[in-house]
């Protein structure tokens, strides 16, 4: 016997969800960000244990690939906070509101 | 087709010179210079000469088969309708040719003289000519959609030359007037038009008369049709009660008034009655409403006449009335009569406002008659001139003015209607008396101001086409000398036969013409040129009346406060009520809405990217919701 | 209990605990330890997932190289910033909450109604080592793999150009003139 599916799914919605209130409530961008990373895990999770219930290695690969963007993504995306903080001194995404209506 | 059929294939040539003189004159003119008037004079000879050549021929057809329809183009093609560009040549058209491009010509070579030393004169001859071209199609056409191509064309070419000098106020808004006026007429017309399309299917004169013979029409349609036609005539004719736009337009240059607002132009609505005569004898009532118009208009012009000051202005009202006169020969079925008066008519007066443009030219464009006098040795040709066409319209015999006038009321005696010949009869009183009135204080007497006294006669190329005038003046009379008439013979197998009857003897009827013309003459040479009679302290003592006739019984005035005034009044409401407060506030609501709704929804933009992030969110949690329901 | 359970039930919990406990962290430096544990337990589910090469990268790329990353730019900007926890816009915690909770809960109601928790999957034929992993990667999936190392240089050129220090340029006219004339700067003083 080995563990149901459901429950790797289960732990990736968890874990994603966690990941959506951090986006949400936090307000500093560095650990909004790694929010946002938590959630890329969840999904990758969710696609390796999809690849696991249907046999089909498809799913590894495309996770494979997610952790590669997401590699790529963190390195930008660090940079622009580095950018940002250099001109307001803040990492505070509340304090910049310049698209208020 | 006729053996002679040949030369009448350049029939188009005859308005395409004019149309042609008018293209150079209007892209070259500035280059021109001077020779803009005589290209443009050289275009009207030679359409004149085509004219008398090919109207020749047409006199060499038999006397039942001169007409001769060419076809040029289909113009247009609606469904059923087609309208093709075809000229018309018969017995109508061609006298009509003849005065438009002899008369024209004349007027163009008098106007070289007359503009000289203008700045824009290639653009004056370009509309001179253009004007010629469309009265031309509009007198050519065989189709009434073509004469109404004419029809506007000359309206447009009137606006365009009454207010030729635009920078004088007085030019521009009597150009306005003219064209507003006669549109009136002219939308009648229009519908005219439009009801002749739905009742016969073709606009082409040849098959409405095929189709009214044939009794295709009832009374009721002709009635409304002739009234409809007619009611376009009054306006381009210049008849009561649209009669006011053509005094005023004698703003415009002095050959303008000849050729259009006396000649030519004015006389397309007695031609358009000549020409639709086949409906309008349908409709007893409508060819009694011609008369009636006639009859009032030759009145109540004459009576103007008498109150002016300005010697254009008792020209316009003169032609005002002599056009009455014309249109109650229409209206009695005496169409070669009209036809003949308007012959008649387009010498002499076209005469009498060259000669006035003389008179101008001679005093410094003086036009107020109480400051003229003895112009007649200064001027010797124009006062010469002049006085055979006033003698021609007063009806001293044997001058053209006697025998066409003769002929109307000679027809109303003895077709039974009293009551018109005695009112006629009193018409022609008034148009001998102010006539005589123009010519005594113009030409004779002492000189009342500084221009009159230093008047200088006109140069030769003014004074010639005068002559060449007077001497049509004098002998267009004969056109019609025999009771039959030449020309009421030529015109029979188009106009019908002249109606006859009994009544009073000819020669008697001519004595009491004489008389009255002679008694009228004498008694305004009394008044006005003797001596003997203080006429400026007459003029004091009825001061009113005199108001009265100045201002034209004061239908102007009328129409300004039932019309304009109200007019003007609904625009302010419409302009300033309707639009500024409805219309625009209508569009201004919508505007505040927005404006309003958008400073609700603008808060939504809080621009806190987690807001943002936090309806992503939602929209994520609602999808997968509706999905998951949808199953 | 199989072996399998335990190792599941084990770290499971752990996940979300270190999960949740990144979200109440203050200070970002504990919200990355936390999330390194977490990246850790996700490794572990990789391997019960018959998945041992993304083990091996889940450890090596993610909880290594991504988060060092992290850690490195947490120290540029200031280690001993704390955030303030309080939050500022109204209802957004109410909403992120039930947000965050509905999604998670959607995923769980999907999941029951896709598979069901009682399903056990079927013996696994699956074997996600390196050397099976290569053979998709290398042949069917040749392409879109080097163009991620493509996607990688782009990235890495744009952190660079991103957060490099502006420094102005000195024009030649500036750089001849004399020293008292010149505009004083750090940056502008080397020439």
């Amino acid at each position: 016997m080995r563990t149901p599916i459901a429950f790797f799914l289960v732990l990736s919605g968890i874990l994603f969800g966690v990941g959506t209130a951090g986006v949400l409530l936090r307000k500093n961008a560095l650990v909004i960000f790694m929010s946002v990373e938590l959630q890329l895990n969840a999904v990758n999770l969710a696609l390796v244990a999809f690849a696991r219930m249907h046999g089909d290695l498809r799913g590894q690969v495309l996770a494979f690939f997610s952790m590669i963007v997401a590699a790529a993504e963190v390195v930008v995306g660090l940079a622009i906070i580095v950018a940002v903080y250099r001109r307001r001194l803040s990492v505070n995404v509340d304090d910049s509101r310049e698209l208020r209506g | 087709m006729t053996p002679a059929a040949s030369a009448f294939h350049y029939l188009w040539l005859i308005p395409a010179l004019p149309l042609a003189g008018a293209a150079v004159n209007l892209f070259f003119g500035k280059r021109l210079g001077k020779l803009s008037g005589v290209l443009a004079s050289a275009t009207l000879g030679a359409a004149f000469l085509l004219s008398a050549l090919l109207v020749k021929d047409l006199m060499a057809l038999p006397g039942d088969g001169r007409l001769v329809v060419r076809h040029l183009f289909d113009w247009i093609s609606v469904g059923n309708l087609t309208v093709a560009a075809d000229l018309r040549l018969d017995q109508v058209s061609a006298i009509m040719i003849l005065v438009v491009t002899g008369v024209g010509a004349l007027i163009h070579v008098y106007a070289i003289g007359y503009m000289h030393g203008d700045p824009r004169t290639g653009r004056f001859f370009a509309y001179l000519n253009l004007f010629v071209f469309f009265m031309l199609m509009l007198v050519l056409g065989e189709n009434l959609l073509l004469l109404y191509l004419g029809w506007e064309g000359v309206g447009l070419c009137s606006y365009l030359l009454i207010g030729f000098w635009f920078d004088r106020p007085e030019a521009s808004v009597a150009a306005k007037k003219a064209f507003i006026t006669t549109r009136i007429g002219d939308t009648f017309m229009l519908v005219g038009l439009a009801l002749i399309v739905a009742k016969f299917g073709t606009l082409d004169f040849t098959a409405i008369f095929h189709a009214t013979a044939a009794g295709g029409i009832a009374k009721g349609t002709a009635t409304a049709i002739a009234l409809l036609l007619f009611a376009g005539a009054i306006g381009k004719s210049a008849q009561v009660p649209l009669h006011v736009w053509l005094p005023d337009a004698m703003a415009g240059p002095t050959p303008v008034s000849a050729l259009i607002h006396a000649a030519t132009m004015v006389t397309a609505g007695v031609y358009l009655v000549v020409r639709m005569h086949p409906i309008f004898e349908l409709s007893g009532v409508a060819l009694t409403v011609v008369l009636v118009v006639g009859l009032v208009t030759a009145i109540f012009a004459g009576t103007c006449a008498f109150g002016q000051d300005d010697i254009k202005r008792v020209l316009a009202y003169s032609t005002i009335s002599q056009l009455g006169f014309m249109f109650m020969a229409v209206g009695m079925r005496a169409y070669a009569a009209a036809m003949f008066m308007l012959v008649a008519h387009a010498f002499y007066k076209a005469l009498m406002f060259l000669g006035a443009g003389s008179v101008m030219h001679g005093t410094h464009d003086a036009t107020d008659m109480r400051t003229f006098g003895g112009l007649l040795k200064p001027m010797p040709i124009t006062g010469v001139t002049f006085l055979i066409g006033a003698a021609a319209q007063a009806g001293v015999p044997p001058l053209a003015g006697f025998f066409a006038k003769d002929a109307i009321l000679e027809i109303a005696n003895h077709t039974g209607r009293e009551l018109v010949y005695v009112l006629g009869t009193f018409a022609a009183l008034l148009s001998a008396a102010y006539i005589g009135r123009l010519v005594f204080l113009t030409f004779f007497g002492e000189p009342r101001s500084q221009e009159a006294a230093h008047a200088h006669e006109s140069p030769p190329v003014m004074w010639i086409p005068l002559a060449v005038l007077a001497a049509g003046a004098l002998v267009a009379g004969w056109l019609n000398l025999t009771p039959e008439g030449r020309l009421a013979g030529f015109l029979e197998p188009v106009a019908g036969a002249v109606p006859g009857g009994s009544g009073l003897a000819v020669p008697v009827m001519d004595a009491i013409a004489i008389a009255i013309t002679l008694s009228a003459l004498i008694a305004a040479w009394y008044t006005f040129a003797s001596g003997r009679v203080d006429w400026l302290a007459v003029r004091e003592r009825f001061q009113p009346l005199q108001r009265v006739l100045q201002n034209g019984w004061y239908v102007d005035r009328a129409y300004q406060t039932v019309l304009v005034e109200p007019a003007r009044a609904f625009a302010h409401i419409t302009a300033f009520v309707v639009d500024t407060k409805i219309i625009d506030g209508l569009v201004n609501a919508i505007g505040a809405g927005v404006k309003r709704l958008a400073s609700v929804g603008r808060r939504v933009q809080t621009g806190y990217v987690r807001t943002y992030a936090l309806a992503i969110g939602l929209g994520v949690v609602a999808l997968m919701f509706w999905v998951g329901v949808r199953g | 209990m199989p072996l399998d359970n335990v190792v599941f039930w084990v770290f499971a919990p752990i996940a979300v605990a270190s999960a949740i406990g990144m979200l109440f962290m203050r200070n970002a430096v504990h919200a990355a330890l936390f999330l390194i544990v977490d990246f850790m337990c996700i490794a572990v589910m990789f391997l019960l997932l018959d998945a041992p090469f993304l083990f091996a990268v889940q450890i090596i790329v993610y909880a290594g190289a991504i988060m060092v990353l992290f850690l490195f730019v947490i120290m540029l900007l200031g280690v001993d910033r704390h955030e303030n926890l309080r939050e500022g816009l109204r209802g957004q915690r109410i909403a992120g909450v039930a947000i965050a909770v509905g999604v998670a809960l959607e995923i769980g109601l999907a999941v029951r109604a896709g598979i069901g928790f009682g399903r056990h999957a079927a013996p696994s034929t699956l074997s996600g080592t390196a050397e099976a992993l290569a053979k998709p990667l290398f042949t069917t999936y040749f392409f879109p793999f080097e163009v991620t190392s493509i996607l990688l240089i782009v990235a890495a050129i744009a952190a660079m150009v991103l957060a490099q220090r502006k420094t102005k340029a000195v024009t030649l006219a500036e750089s001849t003139a004399p020293i008292g004339e010149r505009a004083a700067g750090p940056e502008e003083s080397a020439p």
